[in-house]
């Protein structure tokens, strides 16, 4: 079936910008960054779209379609009625480049804040020993696929740029609960995630999960645990004089 | 005079995919000062497509796996024409590179005694291939990415920049390599995306890993970055490239609905228990197992369906033939007939295997025709025809260190040649990045150490470069202006129509033609807008670079006359034991009388492959090897000689 649909995009770069009217050809089966190609093959060869594996995949193609955000690629235009004008936006949480390319670096600058991968000096490449059951956990977290859509989506710097440098964002927090609960992993990473990298400032209105196009439980299965973990470290006083007296040992890997 | 933003680096590696970042590592890990400059955001690049997995011999699920048998798989999958000492260090150090990958982080799926699980794929004798449910190559990405912000982390910590010896340049595009007076590498000229500003490297090694070629097809797995940059930016500095006739199809793409048509069906689906189908119901692998792959294969399926809880005892399903081999399979099945409605087969996983199972094991692909194509896969059938995968040709260099012929320019991954021979073995690609990635890095350090200098780029080189890049914005000398958007539609259509799975004499040629008539319009091409992130320059940019590769598997694939792996001539049906031993080498023809700013011309040449060496022949039974091999090259086979000899 095919149709012509009505489209509103955001063309303008950092000197500002405005919605512009386009009707585009629309068939059987296509995604909104279909469309917005054959805008560009056919009316505005110019105009600006981040994408890279139309598979739902990379992660590069995030905007927000009628103000949810979302991948183009893995966005059906059957989800709509024919008749329905599409407002399609870039994120709205960072600085945009120029039509739907917006610039993310905020989070490469987070990602760089979280200590990496600690594993026990002593065990060697090939001596790796897991449990399915046990990495599991952390193999959920790292299904991400970096689209950043929960980071755009997230109330706590949605609209507040003064957040901004307290706040690592639910993908780099859940990147902190990955490494947290890897079973070989060693770091002490639960006063940091409070005091560095701004979970206090989540109150789990699970935004991110909901738009999560992996579909991760982000809040449930990353947020929340840490929150626990601070918790039981910070308010629990009989682990707080055990971990005191214990400061500087190395931790035994979690189950 | 325009304006130019210059770096120095020791390195610079171009591409940010699997081969490009382990190359990084590698030169960084040696002290170097690095550049990683990539088309894409950093992590966006088309590792993340691999699914099923990444091939090592490392026994944890079948311990009578050896590196031997791994080379064996794959210089068989690539019908005796790879490069065999890369074939042989591949098989040797994969392991290694695996375990490596999670001393940073990687969490690969386990066996029950908690070690790296292996699974089954095309082509492989034992279950080898490392994985993580059915995103393999996200994870191996995301390994190394964060393993690159470790080590920018320990720079931080050392000198207070995260970015003093390792740097990435995202969403920056090299057009140009640069060479000094006596040909060595001097650096590198692009331009950043967003600002459409030019940049210059200067740089006495460059490391090539910028992937392959599929967008030069309508129906391909690959993203849009895969335009043939790094084979045409070598060609261009003086390099060569090997065996460009061999282009993968993959057996299973997505053939419906036509907006997804081309993505990629991971061969773990058929690994792990799925069987083809064809309209009629039939298993039709059974039909297709050819001569030289006879009694490798169970010939019902009975046997077939007992070989995946009993190797030992049982044959595997023809199911797992190599993918040139199902491709071509499924191609004949359509033409004849028994093709899905949407011209595929159907690939059965449903009534193999539990529903929770299915989306345990396979959660991308229950996910992609999910919401792309509404088709739940544990209740259904999905529909697969070939897509445009893999090349294997690309750029020539010394198997050990990754270098060109080229002083100081290097390759590595899907846009170096010779490692899978003329046909890829799934699984060996995210192994080939990673071992030699690796090497590459190693070797652009060792050259940059031994060279004590830094080379200049020619007088003039970066204006020249320059205004290239600029000439899509001027007024077309001739004509009304083409547009690159429809250029590129042309471009594909004939390579996917002409230079696809099966060819002929006559069509190569006709593409040639098509081909030069496209080089005659590109010149005319003309961008709207300015520089700032504007994808019609970008492609008007890039297609360029697809129609000198284009020239390269046409004019291949037109030479040689026979059918071998990714290079099927229906013309020349038979495998050719007198083509086994040859090798076509394209190259960039520096004074074809073209007017400045047009596509440089290429030209195909023959050459000879080195005899493999003795001890590895020796892996192989005689009986095999004749299959491929002529009489004379097999004289020194120990199976040749008489009982007896003393020599």
């Amino acid at each position: 079936m095919t149709y012509t649909a009505r489209l509103r995009v955001w063309r303008g770069d950092t000197g500002g910008g405005a919605l512009t009217d386009y009707e585009v050809e629309v068939n059987e089966g296509e995604v909104v960054l279909d469309i917005l190609h054959r805008l560009q093959a056919t009316q505005t060869p110019d105009l600006a779209v981040r994408w890279n594996c139309k598979a739902g995949k990379c992660g590069s193609c995030s905007a927000e379609i009628n103000g949810r955000p979302r991948l183009l690629c893995m966005t059906r235009m059957s989800v709509f009625e024919p008749g329905e004008t599409l407002t399609v936006t870039p994120m709205r949480t960072f600085p945009v480049i120029r039509d739907l390319v917006a610039d993310v670096s905020f989070n490469y600058a987070k990602a760089r804040e979280i200590p990496s991968f600690t594993p026990p000096p002593d065990l060697g490449p090939g001596e790796y020993r897991m449990k399915q059951a046990d990495v599991g956990r952390s193999q959920e977290f790292r299904k991400c696929i970096e689209c950043y859509l929960c980071q755009n989506t997230c109330h706590v710097v949605r609209d507040h740029e003064e957040n901004k440098p307290a706040f690592a964002g639910p993908r780099y927090l859940m990147r902190v609960a990955e490494l947290e609960m890897h079973p070989l992993d060693i770091a002490d990473r639960v006063a940091d995630v409070q005091d560095e990298h701004g979970l206090g400032l989540c109150n789990i209105t699970k935004c991110c999960t909901d738009v999560c196009p992996e579909g991760i439980k982000i809040t449930d299965n990353a947020l929340i645990p840490m929150k626990e973990r601070v918790a039981d470290q910070r308010y629990d006083p009989l682990v707080w004089l055990g971990r005191t007296i214990t400061r500087r040992r190395d931790r035994p890997a979690r189950g | 005079m325009i304006e130019t933003e210059r770096h120095e680096y020791d390195v610079v590696v171009i591409g940010a995919g699997g081969a490009g970042l382990r190359a990084a590592i590698a030169a960084r890990e040696r002290g170097l000062r690095t550049a990683i400059v990539c088309k894409s955001l950093f992590g966006k690049a088309h590792t993340v497509m691999a699914e099923g997995g990444c091939a090592a011999a490392m026994g944890n699920v079948n311990e009578n796996d050896s590196w031997q048998v791994h080379f064996r798989d794959t210089m068989r999958g690539g019908k005796f024409l790879n490069s065999w000492r890369m074939a042989e260090l591949h098989a040797k150090e994969a392991p290694d590179r695996v375990w490596e990958l999670e001393t940073w982080g990687a969490l690969f799926d386990r066996t029950p005694d908690g070690r790296i699980s292996q699974r089954h794929f095309g082509g492989h004798t034992y279950p080898r291939l490392a994985h993580v449910g059915d995103r393999t190559g996200l994870e191996i990405i995301r390994t190394m990415q964060q393993r690159i912000v470790a080590l920018q982390q320990a720079d931080h910590a050392e000198t207070g920049e995260y970015e003093s010896r390792l740097r990435v340049f995202a969403e920056c595009t090299v057009t140009e390599l640069l060479t000094d007076d006596d040909g060595a590498m001097a650096g590198a000229f692009g331009y950043w995306r967003e600002s459409g500003r030019f940049i210059e490297f200067s740089a006495p090694a460059v490391v090539l890993a910028t992937g392959g070629i599929g967008k030069s097809f309508q129906v391909t797995s690959n993203s849009w970055e895969y335009t043939g940059d790094g084979h045409a930016l070598a060609l261009r500095a003086g390099a060569n490239l090997i065996d460009m006739e061999f282009v993968q199809f993959h057996p299973t793409g997505m053939v419906w609905p036509p907006s997804v048509k081309g993505i990629l069906v991971t061969e773990g689906v058929r690994g792990d228990g799925g069987v083809l189908k064809n309209s009629d119901g039939e298993r039709f692998m059974f039909g297709y197992v050819p001569d030289v792959f006879k009694g490798q294969y169970a010939q019902t399926e009975d046997e077939a369906d007992r070989w995946y809880t009993d190797q030992e005892n049982n044959r595997r399903t023809p199911d797992l033939l190599p993918r040139d081999e199902v491709a071509r399979a499924i191609n004949t099945e359509v033409k004849e007939g028994r093709g899905s409605p949407h011209g595929g087969v159907y690939l059965d996983i449903a009534s193999r295997m539990k529903p929770e199972e299915i989306k345990r094991r396979l959660p991308s692909m229950y996910h992609q025709f999910k919401e792309l194509a509404d088709v739940d896969i544990t209740a259904e059938p999905m529909e697969v025809g070939p897509t445009c995968h893999y090349v294997m040709g690309g750029i020539d260099v010394d198997p050990d260190t990754g270098q060109s012929r080229v002083p100081g320019l290097f390759a590595t991954g899907e846009c170096a040649g010779g490692m899978h021979g003329s046909n890829r073995l799934g699984g060996n690609s995210l192994s080939d990045l990673l071992v030699f990635g690796r090497r590459a890095g190693l070797g652009a350090a060792d050259y940059v150490a031994a060279a004590g200098r830094r080379p200049t780029a020619r007088t003039g080189a970066v204006d020249t470069a320059a205004a290239t890049t600029l000439a899509p914005f001027g007024p077309p000398e001739r004509g009304t202006g083409e547009n690159p958007y429809t250029l590129h539609a042309e471009l594909q259509r004939r390579m996917n129509d002409l230079v696809g799975i099966i060819r002929t004499e006559a069509e190569m040629a006709e593409a040639l033609e098509h081909l030069g008539e496209l080089r005659r319009r590109v010149r005319d091409v003309v961008v709207e807008g300015h520089r700032q992130y504007n994808p019609g320059w970008h492609l008007a940019l890039d297609l360029r670079n697809m129609l000198m590769v284009g020239e390269a598997v046409a004019s291949s694939a037109l030479t040689r006359t026979e059918s071998r792996g990714g290079h099927t001539r229906s013309d020349h049906p038979g495998l050719d034991p007198e083509w086994r031993h040859r090798a076509l080498l394209t190259t960039c023809v520096r004074d074809g009388g073209q007017e400045h700013g047009d596509v440089p011309r290429i030209a195909v040449e023959r050459t000879e492959r080195a005899p493999m060496r003795d001890d590895l022949l020796a892996l192989f039974d005689l009986t095999e090897l004749e299959k491929y091999y002529t009489a004379a090259e097999l004289a020194a086979h120990p199976g040749a000689r008489p009982q007896g000899g003393s020599t």
